[in-house]
């Protein structure tokens, strides 16, 4: 087993609220890996993300390796989450122009990603002109011009619809073996967090807890009928089965 | 086009309450000094013109430059605002104690302490910056908390924040208040004229109503009244057109103009 990257060790979180958002749990993140974290709306996924990116701190246990340097996270939000005043450059640039990397630099680095997310001649149009899954690009292109340590990815897909999705889902396979970045993805779809996972880890909700966890084999990916395969689907329903028996199971 | 379309039944309706006037002026043959017709109004307006039209120069003027005041003053503090928040707990009521006031019974005192031209320009300052001033506070601490999260994963600094979301994500409410701000500063403008009479030998357009009044001139108070009206129209449809031009880029995400 390589190094963990970032580790959660007894963490919980209680938000000021008073919502008891995650029971203690431990999560090795290791270097290289593509882990989707798979569960019901309002289990902590997002909070789990936050903690590991620094933007809460946890009520109790320990974040270890998390002292990140700006630009060693990238994050992806649900929503594209761009600037609507900014043209796509402008908006992809952001973390560059944040981090005072010389104009030159910055403008080649942002022509890369955007090449790289099939953006290219779409860098002076404005957020307001694209379509969904475009403006996800532009998200996803932002995340990567920092070249980033570990992508951080809250149900990026969740508001495109079906066939965007799958396309936007074989084009972060490509860009990950591209980049070898370390991918934390969080998802409520059992079949895209079985499709893009090396690792598969279930949540369960009130409090937020990790459930299960799933290995997962991508040799299907090499398979002529991917989607539809055999190795595929039976790997979908023991996931299933183990998110079933999560919500069931009261602590 | 479709604008062209929507534009038709208020200018028609318009147009028809100035035919109606007119009939009813002529057919009851009432006199100008009660009610002139609007052919009079029109008239008296091309006649007076060397009267009315320096008037208006100066009520624009003013207007305007309490306006630009306004808008300085009002981003300006707001920006402290939005950078202190400690600032925006202890003087916002001082703001908000001036905004309820009415400026008709603050202009009395004002006459006391400045000269009248100063003292209008004060009037239409005050009654313009609070819309400004609340609306831009507002605006500043709308950026969206993802958007926030972000500069603060990269590390931005206090002024990248402001300069790069702050500032730009304001912008639809910053515009919103200016809109206000500039139909306010004209009637603040008005209201100073009207307890200020001449300032310092320049008069308004106000103060020609009143003079016009004294003399039992109805058709130039009402040319007056016109210009007044034409002017508040003027100065709305310019801010609302450069509200436009600034947010054309923003689409669904920005209040459209009402
Ligand atoms: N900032 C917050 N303040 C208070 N409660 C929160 C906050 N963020 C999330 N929560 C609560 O914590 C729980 C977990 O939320 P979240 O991590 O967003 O779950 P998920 O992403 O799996 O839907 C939910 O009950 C949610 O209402
Ligand atoms: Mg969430």
């Amino acid at each position: 087993m390589s190094e963990a990257l970032v580790a959660l060790s007894g963490v919980s979180k209680t938000y000021p609220s008073g919502t008891l958002a995650l029971d203690p749990l431990d999560l090795a993140v290791r270097e290289g890996e593509l882990l989707t974290l798979l569960g019901p709306s309002g289990c902590g996924k997002s909070t789990v993300l936050r903690l590991i990116a620094g933007l809460e701190r946890p009520s109790s246990g320990e974040v270890e390796g998390a002292v990140w340097r700006p630009g060693e996270i990238g994050f992806v939000f649900q929503e594209a989450t761009l600037m609507p005043w900014a043209d796509v450059a402008a908006n992809v640039s952001l973390p560059l122009r944040l981090q005072k990397v010389p104009a030159r630099e910055a403008r080649q680095r942002c022509d890369e990603v955007l090449a790289l997310v099939g953006l290219a001649p779409f860098a002076k149009a404005f957020p307001s002109e694209l379509s969904g899954g475009m403006r996800m690009r532009v998200s996803i292109a932002r995340a990567l011009v920092s070249r980033p340590r570990l992508l951080l990815m809250d149900e990026p897909f969740a508001a495109i619809d079906e066939i965007g999705r799958f396309q936007l889902n074989d084009d972060l396979l490509r860009l990950k073996a591209e980049l070898a970045t370390t991918i934390i993805f969080v998802t409520h779809s059992v079949y895209e967090a079985v499709y893009l996972a090396t690792r598969v880890v279930v949540m369960a909700a009130r409090p937020g807890r990790i459930a299960a966890e799933v290995a997962v084999d991508q040799s299907f990916h090499r398979a002529p009928d991917g989607r539809t395969s055999a190795a595929y689907l039976d790997l979908c329903g023991r996931v299933s089965k183990a998110l079933a028996q999560a919500a069931k199971a009261v602590p | 086009m479709k604008a062209l379309r929507r534009a038709v039944p208020p200018i028609l309706a318009f147009l028809g309450f100035l035919v109606a006037w007119e009939a009813i002026v002529r057919t009851a043959n009432i006199p100008p000094y009660v009610l002139p017709a609007p052919s009079l109004v029109g008239a008296t307006l091309v006649a007076d013109r060397a009267i009315l039209l320096p008037a208006l120069g100066v009520t624009l003027t003013i207007t305007l430059e309490g306006l630009a005041a306004a808008t300085l003053g009002g981003v300006l503090i707001a920006i402290l605002f939005a950078q202190w928040r400690w600032l925006e707990r202890a003087f916002l009521p001082f703001a908000v104690i001036l905004q309820v006031t009415p400026i008709i019974a603050i202009a009395p005192l004002l006459l006391i302490y400045c000269t009248p031209a100063t003292a209008v320009l004060l009037c239409a300052f005050l009654v313009a910056f609070f819309p400004i001033l609340a609306n831009t506070t507002l605006g500043l601490a709308s950026a969206e908390r993802n958007l926030r999260d972000l500069f603060a994963l990269y590390g931005a600094s206090r002024w990248q924040t402001l300069w790069l979301l702050k500032m730009p994500a304001a912008l639809p409410f910053f515009f919103a208040g200016l809109r206000i701000g500039g139909g306010l500063a004209l009637i603040g403008a008005i209201a100073a004229e009207l307890t200020a009479g001449t300032q310092g030998g320049r008069t308004g357009l106000a103060f020609r109503i009143v003079e016009a009044g004294y003399r039992l001139n109805i058709p130039r108070m009402f040319a007056a009244l016109a210009l007044i009206a034409l002017t508040g129209i003027a100065i709305y449809a310019a801010l609302a057109a450069l509200s436009h031009w600034a947010l054309r880029h923003w689409h669904e995400s920005a209040p459209e103009a009402p």
